[in-house]
């Protein structure tokens, strides 16, 4: 591997892009408006429905055999495991969860005296609930959806910049001959991929690290950790998502046909990652596809960091699984990489 | 000493065509080649093979004796038909990216004064016009400070002033002794700029060696043009072959004196008669029976 060269390719592509003004733009504006509107769409309403999250026996089925309160209207039931119990009072702590129920052994909830909601849940559990449960409060402020909203934002804006600006670029290269000019020079494959990635690396990074103070000032938002262990989930999710992409332009000569294929990859991973809502109470198996996405993992590991102040260890595996994903991604990438459309 | 390049027995089959069918030759160092035929020849796809960008089905190309490999592409500065460059980069910038990805390189200013594009230096590379174009291409082919030197079809769609000015750089890299590679479908442009042509047609070579000499092997006459108007009578009752072509005939004949007389006889005015040498193109009709560019 040749530095030099790969600086040279790197400089080359960082001034393509600054000069072009719209796609600069476009990164820029269009995640910025999205944040703001959903900011003033959402900004402190309730959700309404009331959700409890119930822990039971395996054996038992969700029903009003099993508890009163269980089948009450308009009142959100959800089966969590007994393993999930901690991560659950933490939601009731930011008001995501209204109450949660335990129906193993002794009934018992748990419930936050701040949340006006997690007051009428209880109301409506006390209502039913003859024998009485053991009562645990606890306390938190309320995640706002924005708060929860946002890094999901950053995210799946890091995500198109990524796919597209890799995987598309990649792919007009090469149908235009630019690559194939490029492969009688010596420049290799991998100094060529390398230059891609860290000039779009540096590029999304920077973007979403001003989009992120450009946001305090509009919409102050809630962030518990460390904003450099942030700064590194954001590397390492984006080193994973721009291999992705450029695998997925690793052989394409068409511009559509790209487009089709990171279009195909890239909503599914935008629905399935959590940007918009939580797949809490989707099916296992849908839980376990999403986890296994980039995009899922970079934003379970800035979601940890921003809303529960995760630190270093606890966000290690995330960033150890986008790591083996990027060495994954780029090794098909190099294996299959064609420098000529025909 | 081995030639600089070698081609042997040099096979490419596409998918119902075989673009490429046994071709060989070698060009010696300082020698300027010329791949001559129509559109279709199979010259570019001899010429990627040669530059390493393509694979050939069967058949090797040596460079000084080895197979082609690293050493190749540091000393080879290639001219591609057709190349995008990247967007919104300069001509300077351009020249930039590509000096720095050579070990051994020419300076930037260098190029921008061989390849005469100091008015444009600064200008984004897709708002050049076609001669520029060439010459910054031109230019991109010379960063390396090649040895060996690809052009395809440096001139194709360039008006007659651009072409001459063209031709005018690549004789001063000839002069300072780079083995050079030229395809082109201009005979013209072969005669005036090689050393040794090579005559392709569906994928073969079919006439080879320096332009001259071809033509003194397969000629030795000369040819009269006429404007088609001026020829009076049928042309199959003269007494020597004429060729008609669309707006003129063409008389090939060894004996020009006779075929004058011959004219005189039948009232041609002579006023417009042109008497030319025979040159590649005429070689080119004699050896296949096609015109070149049709």
């Amino acid at each position: 591997m040749n530095l030099g060269r790969l600086l040279a390719v790197w400089h080359a592509r960082n001034l393509e892009f600054l000069r072009d003004r719209s796609t600069l733009i476009f990164n820029f504006l269009f995640p910025l408006a999205l944040v703001v509107a959903f900011a003033v769409i959402f900004g402190g309403q309730p959700r309404a429905l009331f959700k409890v999250d119930v822990i039971a026996p395996p054996a038992a089925a969700l029903d009003s055999a099993l508890h009163p309160f269980i089948g009450t209207r308009y009142v959100d039931f959800v089966r969590i495991g007994a393993d999930e119990s901690d991560t659950a009072i933490r939601k009731v702590e930011r008001h995501q969860v209204d109450l949660l129920l335990d129906l193993r052994g002794e009934p018992r909830y748990w419930i936050n005296e701040d949340s006006p909601k997690g007051y009428l849940a209880e109301r409506l559990l006390l209502e039913s609930d003859a024998g009485g449960a053991t009562r645990v409060p606890v306390t938190g402020a309320a995640v706002r959806y924005v708060d929860w909203l946002l890094p999901g934002i950053l995210g799946m804006n890091m995500m198109f910049s990524c796919l597209f600006g890799v995987g598309y670029v990649v792919v007009r290269y090469r149908k235009s001959g630019f690559l194939r000019r490029l492969s009688a020079t010596p420049v290799t494959a991998f100094e060529f991929g390398a230059a891609q990635v860290l000039s779009r690396l540096l590029l999304t990074v920077s973007v979403t690290a001003l989009l992120y103070g450009a946001l305090a000032l509009f919409v102050p938002f809630r962030n518990e950790g460390s904003v450099l262990l942030l700064l590194l989930v954001a590397v390492a999710g984006a080193l994973a998502m721009i291999a992705f992409g450029f695998m997925m332009a690793a052989r394409f000569a068409s511009e559509e046909l790209a487009n089709g294929a990171i279009n195909l990859a890239s909503w599914p991973m935008m629905l399935l990652s959590g940007v918009w809502f939580s797949l809490e109470g989707a099916p296992a198996w849908l839980q376990a596809v999403a986890k296994a996405l980039p995009l899922t993992q970079m934003l379970d590991a800035a979601r940890a960091v921003m809303l529960d102040g995760a630190g270093p260890v606890a966000v290690l595996p995330h960033l150890g699984w986008l790591a083996a994903m990027t060495m994954l991604f780029l090794g098909i990438a190099a294996a299959g990489f064609r420098w000529r459309a025909d | 000493m081995p030639p600089v390049l070698e081609v042997r027995e040099l096979v490419k089959q596409y998918p119902g065509v075989r673009a490429v069918d046994g071709v060989s030759f070698s060009i010696a160092e300082g020698q300027c080649f010329g791949l001559l035929g129509p559109n279709g020849a199979g010259k570019t796809t001899t010429v990627e093979i040669m530059e390493g960008v393509t694979q050939p089905t069967s058949g090797e190309v040596l460079y000084r004796g080895d197979p082609i490999g690293a050493g190749f592409r540091a000393d080879a500065g290639i001219q591609f038909q057709k190349t995008a460059l990247q967007d919104f980069l300069t001509v300077r910038e351009t020249l930039s990216l590509f000096t720095r990805l050579y070990p051994r390189r020419r300076e930037v200013d260098e190029l921008i004064r061989i390849c005469a594009l100091e008015q444009v230096e600064n200008r984004d590379n897709r708002k050049l016009s076609g001669g520029q174009m060439q010459r910054l291409l031109l230019a991109i082919a010379l960063a390396n400070d090649p040895r060996v030197l690809f052009l395809d079809e440096p001139t194709t769609g360039l008006d007659p002033q651009a072409r001459h000015n063209f031709w005018e750089l690549i004789r001063s890299i000839k002069a300072e002794g780079r083995t050079v590679l030229l395809t082109t479908h201009y005979m013209d442009e072969a005669y005036e700029l090689c050393d040794v042509i090579a005559i392709m047609d569906s994928g073969r070579i079919i006439a080879e060696g320096p332009p001259s000499r071809l033509l003194e092997d397969h000629f030795d006459d000369v040819v009269l043009e006429l404007p088609r108007e001026d020829f009076r009578g049928e042309p199959a009752a003269f007494p020597l072959p004429v060729l008609v072509a669309s707006d003129r005939i063409e008389i090939s004949t060894g004996d020009v004196e006779g075929a004058l007389q011959a004219l005189l006889r039948q009232g041609v005015p002579l006023k417009r008669l042109r008497i030319r040498p025979r040159n590649l193109e005429d070689l080119f009709l004699e050896l296949t029976g096609r015109e070149l560019r049709t």
